[in-house]
């Protein structure tokens, strides 16, 4: 099979991919925030990139785009993971929870009241990843302790230094839970 | 990133198959290192040979009361699972002691034992270096290289391997199991990863095509004596600058067994069984460990940046072996000086 040619492209320039060729769209059934969709995206498309760019779900954050910052971190199958880092392609036939669908209809997420009760961000681009951590945090149960939460919340970084806001929202809502 | 193909493989006979029908196309299984690997151009498959769904996530006892865990079974849930908590405790402080929990709910045993160093100049392609480009130079033997190795670099390469988790099962005398186009094989772990030499390009001693279907651990866990300590930039979430897999096995206040590994000092995880000879027949004492230490770091030599390592080393070891002669190992969540 030949190559895609590799022409010189600045650095971090991704969404705007090369295209040697027309791209191979692949079909991929997701249930995202409770409802069935059906996509059809190229196989470099992240999960990430289908969900704000095709299902226009922009509550998801693109922050670092490699893993170190976790603002785009949602819940696949209940777990945590960062939508950077996973093709849209291998996610086939998951269920995906965004920012968007964590609340039930009409109300706050215990979280999402949590973090507004303790001022828990400042910019606030962080906070969607945060959350959608902070869930699948509790959802595993193995943080008790601050220092666990810390610990355990530590693939989510807060440029505003919102930390000790963060940790006390998360122990709220797990008082809650 | 290129484009590529994508492909899925029905079983691990298939997965070999295609891979050697298409020796650019990769594997892929969690990508959480590939696909930052990707993004950067540092790697450029023609083809991703989807593996994931393949059955190789489970984690079974093995007849001589050892374990055997599938290559895709995710960090995350090794770390916590029952048999690695109550039998090989240190194998999954190691765990939790790397990346961030979305990370390793993503990333597959078998991926960690493959994932790629971190050295700068290797991430940047404007860059020479041979481990991305064999022949081209090393931009951090003479460039910035804190991060980089104090024992068994080569002048063609000075990148450490990454991984927390495969310093504990160096540690621990694993195996890996392989499947290939000549079928299986089983690799002792002190054999798996490579030490730089002049073909820094290699990482492991895998074969073409050849792909990785498990992990297995002997019976010998170490539960009592151990500690996973691991020192770096950053209180969590950064690799390792120096980190130390100890496991002791205690008669009274004499060494009857020891184990001693160290990360991000080496091109692989660095064991040195010579300095576990040394402590073996010793009072579980500070002479005794100063003393491994010391041997473990004779051939240690740095670089512009990283001499620190050296001491840095030979302080953690010596409180590795203490935290794990006293059965007080670090947890993970604890960032106080014990």
């Amino acid at each position: 099979m030949p190559r895609t040619s590799t022409l010189q492209v600045a650095p971090h320039a991704d969404h705007r991919r090369l295209r040697a060729r027309a791209p191979d769209k692949i079909p991929v059934a997701l249930t995202v925030n409770g409802t069935a969709t059906q996509l059809k995206v190229a196989p470099w498309t992240t999960l990430l990139d289908a969900l704000r760019d095709h299902l226009d779900l922009t509550g998801t954050k693109k922050g670092c785009d490699h893993g170190q910052c976790g603002a785009c971190t949602v819940l696949v199958d209940g777990r945590r993971i960062n939508s950077c880092l996973t093709f849209a392609v291998m996610m086939d036939g998951a269920t995906v929870t965004t920012i968007e669908g964590l609340a039930a209809t009409g109300a706050l997420h215990p979280l999402q009241q949590a973090f507004i009760d303790h001022d828990a961000f400042q910019c606030g681009y962080c906070t969607p990843g945060q959350i959608c951590s902070a869930a699948g945090l509790i959802a595993e149960g193995k943080a008790k302790s601050a220092d666990e939460i810390r610990e355990l919340m530590s693939g989510n970084i807060c440029r505003c230094g919102a930390y000790p806001n963060i940790v006390a929202a998360i122990r709220q809502a797990m008082g809650r839970s | 990133m290129i484009n590529f193909q994508y492909a899925r493989a029905h079983d691990v006979a298939d997965a070999v198959r295609q891979m050697a029908a298409d020796p650019t196309a990769k594997f892929i299984a969690g990508g959480t290192n590939l696909i930052d690997l990707m993004k950067e151009d540092v790697e450029r498959p023609s083809r991703l040979i989807d593996i994931s769904r393949l059955p190789l996530k489970t984690i079974t006892e093995t007849a001589d009361g050892g374990l055997r865990i599938g290559a895709l079974v995710p960090n995350s849930d090794l770390a916590y699972h029952p048999l690695i908590e109550q039998r090989y405790p240190m194998l999954g402080s190691a765990i939790l002691a790397g990346a961030s929990q979305q990370l390793r709910n993503m990333a597959s045993i078998g991926g960690n034992l493959l994932q790629r160093t971190r050295c700068y100049y290797f991430y940047d392609i404007a860059t020479p270096c041979n481990k991305r480009e064999p022949g081209s130079g090393c931009s951090a033997i003479k460039g910035l290289n804190r991060i980089h190795a104090i024992l068994g670099a080569s002048e063609a390469c000075i990148a450490t391997h990454p991984s927390d988790m495969c310093v504990a099962l160096a540690a621990l005398d694993a195996k890996v199991h392989v499947t290939g186009p000549a079928g299986e094989r089983t690799i002792a772990f002190s054999q798996f990863h490579r030490l730089p030499g002049n073909a820094p390009q290699r990482d492991t001693n895998l074969q073409p095509s050849e792909i990785v279907t498990a992990v297995e651990l002997p019976a010998r866990g170490f539960a009592s004596n151990y500690t996973y300590l691991k020192i770096r930039d950053r209180l969590s979430y950064a690799f390792a600058l120096v980190s130390i897999a100890a496991a002791l096995e205690l008669e009274g206040a004499t060494i009857k067994e020891a184990r001693l590994a160290l990360g991000g000092v080496a091109h692989k995880p660095w064991r040195d069984t010579a300095a576990e000879a040394a402590l073996r027949g010793q009072a579980a004492d500070r002479a005794a460990f100063t003393h491994a230490a010391d041997l473990l770091l004779r051939d240690a030599r740095g670089y512009a940046h990283n001499s620190f390592k050296i001491e840095l080393a030979r302080r953690g070891i010596v409180r590795a072996l203490t935290q794990a002669a006293q059965g007080t190992p670090q947890p993970q969540s604890n960032k106080k000086i014990l």
